[in-house]
């Protein structure tokens, strides 16, 4: 350290010259290319990587959007169908953009759901967890501001129904909506400030992602077992063997996004949102989009309006604590005969909230949404909590690579390290 | 950061330094909410919007039982101009079975005429109601088709997830078929 330059193993003597200097080279390889990881992932270990592609995917086309882009209530909406008939390549830029939100809340939800059933919000996972939680949080966020700003009948409506949730709050309520719109309805100043703002988020959720990185590179990954590797024998390098897998799924998703863009851009969409906003005519049947509508489906559930509002809340502020909640030191969901079937019916109620969001309220939905979101919250307050305690959790495997490996005694451990060297 | 240097041993309980720190950081602190205040107060309504806007509406073309939708400060307001029957269904509902109670004598200036402002208390959604093709729902006012509030004809809050009646503006009678408001 003497002289101030990090010693660098890079051989050309351009990347040595900036590594000495800056070592981004070294940690580069450090943490993708060296980085050590667990070696028995399956597909479902893509999603991280896959979603942060989608950000930048995100991010690409709502810069490029922008360029075109007005945002003033007279002009928003000619402005987005200036951008789909008259501007090179706007369709795809904007169905890009649109489907792109889409297929975010698919990646992040099959990325949680993940978490959920191998138990990676356990210790010491517990921040990394939390850090996604809110990087959620945030994406929903900056996905409702965005819909906002075609400015059509359902950006309107949603936009008002969304910041009215906050008139719920008691003596302060009406203020804080007063200060979110800029005034005494959803007008331009709202637009305005859901534009600047929607600019920034995903800059800020770029900044959140680094810190869920860096901390799944403090303790590592967790795997489909659940168990924590042992040695060299457990885990293979990032690269290449990763980067290869990550590669799979990144081609079947492009094929999954493509097939959205190029065949059913608008399937996912709502028709109402090319109608300009009319601020004096509701939509008879008013929805958000697909990805919020879970949550939704709480808010109705509850006959009240502060009670629906605080369970809407609560039902994503409940993972904060789960790791807490779960008291089971089994992670993965392979190893607790119980708790499995009960997660999959907490996987068919989140589904079920998602179908009936999208209905109106009335019979029979509303007592099906009453039923799957008591299951919701029951789920993590009851049965979670008991479980860790009456479950018999099945014999976890010794390590990593014997199941792996198959074979049915111990391998020497020079044998099953061998490979590693090569990478 | 303090705390990893190493300090003089204090020597009787507090010292010089520990109220040094005090002040510095009570003055940063006031600092800082004296800065983020012009940028919170910013997002506020700005002194443009806020300027009390006033509109004017002629009754004379509202007929009986029907009613017209007009905009003050960007946000609809309904005028009804109600039957007999709708002024003494409204006035016959005990106030007892009200979630919020209020006497249809309170929220009238003239019996036939209602001025409310037509924004469900629930979410703001639009109520439906003002045509005479659409559904008023079971009170005969106006029904929300967002999360199903029902309306009574005197404006109040019957039945759904609205906890409050359609609040009336301040409104003032300028002639016989004439009001002002706001
Ligand atoms: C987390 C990343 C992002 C998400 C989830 C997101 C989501 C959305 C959504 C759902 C829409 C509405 C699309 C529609 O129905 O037309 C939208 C519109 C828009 N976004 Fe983004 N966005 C993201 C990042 C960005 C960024 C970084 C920019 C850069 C300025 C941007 C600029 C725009 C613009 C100009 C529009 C309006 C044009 C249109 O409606 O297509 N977005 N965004
Ligand atoms: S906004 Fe009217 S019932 Fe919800």
């Amino acid at each position: 350290m003497a002289t101030g330059l990090h010693k660098s193993d890079f051989q050309n003597p351009v990347i040595r010259w900036v590594d000495a200097r800056l070592p981004v080279f070294t940690m580069m390889q450090k943490e993708y290319g060296t980085f050590p990881t667990p070696r028995n992932f399956n597909y479902f270990w893509n999603f991280g990587a896959l979603a942060m592609v989608n950000l930048v995917i995100m991010i690409a086309t709502g810069i490029f959007l922008a360029m075109n882009y007005t945002a003033h209530t007279g002009m928003a909406f000619d402005s987005v169908e200036r951008i789909m008939r008259d501007v090179n390549y706007g369709w795809l830029l904007r169905y890009a953009h649109a489907n792109g939100a889409s297929m975010f809340f698919i990646v992040v939800y099959i990325h949680i759901f993940r978490g959920l059933y191998y138990g990676s919000y356990k210790a010491p996972r517990e921040l990394l967890w939390m850090i996604g939680v809110v990087i959620f949080l945030l994406m929903m966020a900056t996905a409702f501001m965005g819909y906002v700003l075609p400015w059509g009948q359902m950006s309107f409506w949603g936009a008002t129904v969304i910041t009215n949730l906050f008139s719920a709050f008691p003596l302060v309520g009406e203020s804080i909506v007063t200060w979110l719109w800029g005034g005494f309805s959803v007008d331009n100043p709202t637009l305005n400030r859901f534009f600047s703002l929607h600019y920034l988020m995903p800059f800020v959720i770029f900044g959140v992602v680094f810190l869920h990185v860096a901390a799944l590179h403090i303790t590592g990954s967790n795997n489909p077992l659940g168990i924590d590797p042992k040695g060299p024998q457990d885990t293979v390098p990032f690269h290449p063997y990763y980067t290869a897998k990550d590669s799979v799924g990144l081609v079947v998703y492009f094929i999954v996004f493509a097939v959205l863009v190029f065949f059913f851009p608008n399937l996912l969409g709502h028709a109402d949102n090319y109608i300009p906003a009319n601020p004096l005519v509701t939509p008879p049947h008013i929805v958000p989009e697909w990805y919020f509508l879970p949550f939704y489906a709480i808010l109705r559930a509850v006959p009240d309006k502060l009670g629906g509002v605080l369970l809407m809340f609560g039902s994503i502020a409940i993972l904060f604590v789960l790791p807490w909640l779960d008291t089971s030191p089994v992670r993965s969901m392979r190893f607790r005969p119980l708790a499995r079937p009960f997660f999959a019916v907490w996987c068919l109620c989140f589904l079920v909230l998602l179908y009936v969001g999208g209905k109106p309220p009335e019979e029979p939905f509303v007592t099906i949404a009453r039923v799957a979101t008591a299951y919701y919250f029951l789920y993590f307050l009851v049965i979670l909590p008991l479980l860790g305690r009456l479950e018999r959790p099945l014999p976890l495997p010794e390590s990593i690579a014997r199941p792996v490996l198959r074979g049915g005694g111990p391998l020497p451990a020079g044998a099953m390290s061998k490979p590693m060297e090569k990478a | 950061m303090a705390d990893s240097m190493a300090q003089p041993a204090p020597q009787d309980g507090e010292t010089r330094r520990d109220f040094l720190q005090l002040v510095a950081g009570s003055f940063a602190a006031v600092g800082v909410g004296a800065i983020a205040w012009p940028f919170i107060s910013s997002m506020n309504p700005a002194r443009d919007t806020l300027a009390v806007s006033t509109t004017d509406i002629d009754l004379k073309p509202i007929a009986a039982g029907s009613a017209i939708t007009v905009v003050w400060r960007g946000k609809p307001v309904f005028v009804r101009s109600r039957t007999e029957e709708e002024i003494k269904s409204a006035r016959a509902t005990p106030l007892s079975e009200l979630r919020d109670p209020q006497a249809d004598q309170e929220r009238v200036k003239k019996d036939q005429w209602l001025v409310v402002i037509g924004i469900c208390t629930h979410l703001g959604c639009i109520p439906l109601g003002q045509k005479p093709t659409d559904e008023r729902g079971p009170f005969g006012g106006w029904f929300c088709p967002c999360h199903g509030s029902a309306y009574d004809t005197s404006g109040r809050i019957r039945q759904g997830p609205a906890p409050t009646n359609l609040p009336v503006p301040s409104y003032a009678f300028t002639s016989d078929t004439q009001i002002r408001i706001g």
